[in-house]
């Protein structure tokens, strides 16, 4: 088969359009580079009226918004999904992992929680602290001006609360908190939890004249018309076309391999357009990789070469280990208190409005790192599954359950938006035996070889579970509330998620100044190959108790300062 | 799912004006900008090409038989009945969502199907004709004895019949509740532009909660929410 190139030669050639993809083309154009966008999937626009589902109603969906098709819903932005047609990945000894990709110009950054958390600094040297893992080869104060200027440019409300390892930032103002969100901090303050607003890149002020100001539909997980979230398509890419950045947006077009020449260096990639199935090659000086965490280590891995015969960038063998994602453990809760509620519009924004940080000291407790809580609740607009067991809280006040007639419309009403859950997301521990590699004998559609997955939790996560379980427990009970179901069990893990589950996988090529233990070095730049970097989320050395998009933004743009200067001196 | 059938040409869902888009080939022509427009396809929410292709061929398929939507009707509105403001679950479309989730949701097929077989054949014994040909009181003595459930054993221990009914009753009122007439029923007030700017202050009194003074200092002040943001160098919003 004859491979098609392209004359054309890049500054920069971008595999992959999400967080990480997205601020590198931002940056990159807006110097002036010419740069190239390859993404696995199609075009996106939110404001597309083709693509749009905000603001839809459930009976537009034939099934009322079900997950059958779309994992999060119907109506959700995500194109993709935890199963993938034709693109197939694996697992060894058991183990289990599960991978969510989007297909998408922009990525997982259209359909997103939006919590939009810095990493603070102790994160970056946490084992200093409890001698677990490994320290970042910066700090803090080397983030620090990027956030700020995420901040600025993207926009996140919260607030400057002072706290030693949440750090402040430029915020917008946030909103203030809903019905449930006050039971919630009023239950947590007589456990001395502390409850501070939440921190969540969706516009509650006006930052520019290109973007929208948020108009409270809470439906964020379906990508915002005017904009008034971050996604990385319509607050980065758009605006760096529209600045006058020269562009050139591959979409549908999966990267197999970046391709190098005999001393080692990357020449381009190589991709299979998803129109014709046939196999191209694009040229740039550099290679930037965000295709995220583990498809950038598939692609690393796949790039073999005389020059790298263990896969580029792979001289250390770390590409794939330590592969990490949040810990997750759920409760909800039945809180009577909530019962028969005047009904307002209390939609708000697309997600929560208030959160705790991690509050407690890990000396004091059987497991080394912290988590947050994430808060829900509130009378949402009815999709599918509503209606479900309408009257099973009557088994609480000792009243029948199941029944038939015009008294389920009362049953329906009176539990309307009195259930309240909480999710604890945490640090795990990075742990070398926890990887992706490539499946020698599983290829996906295209012809590429796919990741096979190898992850355990230790008893660090599931003791963290543990305390989640019990914190909401309590939580409930001061909310004078029933905890729905029973207490996941030690068998259960106390209801700790299959690794993956939270999406913020991370550190599959990790930073740090050592070839011969870390893939990429402080600024992102391959130890083997000086003219590819990455900049999803492989590079992070620990996940923190935050989540990891602020970081990946933060980094990218640190990365991406470094590749125009390095351009500019002719280093690279 | 084996069931899904993909395209594999991908066509692009749409293209913003303005922007620069290209397909495979840069300097070639754009990639396909066909709008994924299909004959016959009724719903506007965002479909990509798979998913319409998905759902019109669900929709061209049948799984109730006629004697089953009938029985799934009349189901449907003993388990929502009219009031005396507003229509059944069946008035409402119930019966056609039952229609579709089956097909969508196949595990759900056998218990529903096999349920309301179980449903004739006790209505047989019982009054020598089909549940749907029985009288009122007749359907709702049969009911009586499936309708209910006991909520501290799993489900899935229970008859048969009772998880029938449980799933029947969960579909239709999800299909009521989540139909037009069902929201206006609910009262249900968002999905809609509009400005949060707290809970009222009535609902506040009700429940004895206040907004502590300092917190509300620090949220949005919704008659400034168009002015562009400037922070002073310490991170403090000055506009």
């Amino acid at each position: 088969m004859q491979i098609k190139e392209s004359s054309k030669v890049y500054d920069a050639i971008i595999v992959g359009s999400g967080a990480g993809g997205g601020m590198a083309t931002k940056i990159l154009a807006d110097a002036g580079l010419k740069v190239a966008v390859v993404e696995a999937g199609p075009y996106f626009d939110p404001a597309d009226p083709e693509q749009m589902t905000q603001l839809k109603w459930p009976w537009e969906s034939p099934r009322r918004g079900a997950g059958t098709v779309r994992d999060f819903g119907d109506f959700d932005a995500a194109y993709g999904g935890w199963e993938i047609k034709g693109e197939p990945y694996t697992h060894k000894d058991g183990t289990k992992f599960d991978w969510f990709r989007s297909h998408m110009l922009g990525g997982r950054t259209n359909h997103w929680g939006r919590i939009s958390l810095r990493f603070g600094p102790k994160d970056f040297k946490h084992k200093d602290v409890d001698g677990l893992g490994e320290n970042w080869p910066i700090g803090y104060e080397d983030v620090k001006p990027y956030y700020d200027k995420v901040d600025k440019l993207i926009g996140v409300f919260g607030t400057n609360e002072g706290l030693p390892n949440d750090p402040d930032g430029f915020f917008l103002p946030p909103p203030k908190p809903r019905l449930h969100e006050l039971y919630y901090i009023k239950g947590a303050r007589k456990s001395n939890i502390p409850v501070i607003p939440s921190r969540m890149s969706m516009l509650t002020k006006r930052i520019n004249n290109d973007r929208g100001v948020c108009f409270y539909c809470g439906q964020c997980s379906r990508a915002c018309q005017v904009y008034a979230d971050f996604s990385a398509g319509s607050c980065l890419i758009f605006p760096a076309q529209k600045g006058g950045g020269q562009v050139d947006l591959y979409v549908n077009s999966v990267v197999r391999e970046v391709t190098t020449n005999a001393e080692g260096k990357a020449t381009g990639v190589s991709y299979i357009s998803k129109e014709d199935r046939k196999e191209y090659q694009l040229k740039g000086k550099v290679v930037v990789l965000a295709a995220s965490a583990c498809s950038s280590a598939r692609i690393l891995l796949n790039s073999k070469s005389t020059a790298h015969p263990n896969g580029l960038g792979n001289s250390s063998n770390m590409v794939g280990k330590y592969l990490h994602d949040s810990t997750g453990s759920s409760r909800a809760g039945f809180i009577p208190g909530l019962m028969n509620r005047k009904i307002y519009n209390e939609d708000g924004v697309g997600g929560m409005h208030v959160y705790t940080p991690w509050w407690l000291d890990n000396k004091d407790l059987d497991f080394p790192r912290g988590y947050h809580i994430e808060v829900w609740g509130g009378m949402g607009m009815p999709g599918y599954g509503f209606g479900f067991n309408a009257n099973e809280f009557n088994k609480f006040f000792d009243l029948p359950t199941g029944g038939y007639g015009d008294s389920l419309r009362a049953d329906v009403k009176k539990y309307y938006g009195s259930v309240l859950g909480f999710g604890g997301r945490g640090e795990a521990i990075a742990r070398e035996d926890n990887y992706c590699e490539i499946d020698p004998t599983t290829v996906d559609e295209f012809g590429i070889p796919v990741l096979r997955f190898h992850y355990n939790w230790s008893d660090y996560e599931r003791k963290q579970a543990k305390h989640m379980q019990e914190t909401f427990e309590e939580l409930i009970h001061n909310m004078g509330g029933e905890p729905l179901g029973p207490t996941p069990s030690k068998e259960e893990d106390y209801g700790l998620l299959a690794p993956g589950r939270i999406i913020h996988e991370v550190g599959t090529t990790r930073m740090g100044d050592d070839p011969g233990k870390f893939v990429v070095n402080r600024y992102q730049q391959l130890h083997d190959a000086d003219n590819v970097f990455i900049t999803d989320a492989g590079p992070f050395v620990s996940q923190a108790d935050k989540n990891c998009t602020w970081t990946i933004l933060a980094l990218s743009w640190r990365a991406s300062d470094y590749i125009v200067e390095q351009l500019k001196q002719q280093n690279i | 799912m084996d069931r899904r059938k993909s395209i594999k040409s991908m066509i692009l869902g749409g293209v913003a004006g303005g922007l620069v888009l290209h397909g495979c080939k840069p300097e070639g022509e754009a990639a396909a900008t066909d709008t994924g427009k299909l004959e016959g396809f009724s719903y506007n929410y965002g479909r990509t090409p798979e998913e319409k292709e998905l759902i019109m061929e669900l929709e061209n398929e049948q799984f109730f038989n006629e004697h089953e939507m009938a029985t799934i009707e009349q189901l449907c509105a003993r388990i929502l009945p009219a009031n005396e403001n507003f229509g059944s679950a069946t008035d409402a479309g119930a019966p056609a969502f039952i229609e579709f989730m089956a097909k969508d949701i196949p595990e759900m097929q056998t218990l529903l199907r096999g349920g309301l077989m179980w449903l004739d054949h006790k209505s047989n014994s019982e009054f020598g004709k089909e549940f749907k040909s029985a009288s009122e009181d007749e359907q709702k003595k049969l009911l009586n004895t499936i309708a209910f459930y006991d909520a501290g054993i799993p489900l899935s221990q229970q008859p048969i019949e009772i998880q029938f009914f449980s799933l029947m009753r969960n579909l239709t009122l999800c299909g009521y509740f989540t139909s037009k007439m069902g929201i206006e029923d609910l009262g249900y007030k968002g999905n809609t532009p509009n400005v949060w700017d707290g809970v009222p202050q009535e609902v506040l009194d009700e429940h004895g909660l206040a907004y502590d003074e300092e917190w509300l200092a620090k949220c949005v002040d919704q008659s400034r929410r168009n002015e562009i943001a400037e922070w002073d160098e310490n991170g403090k919003l000055i506009t």
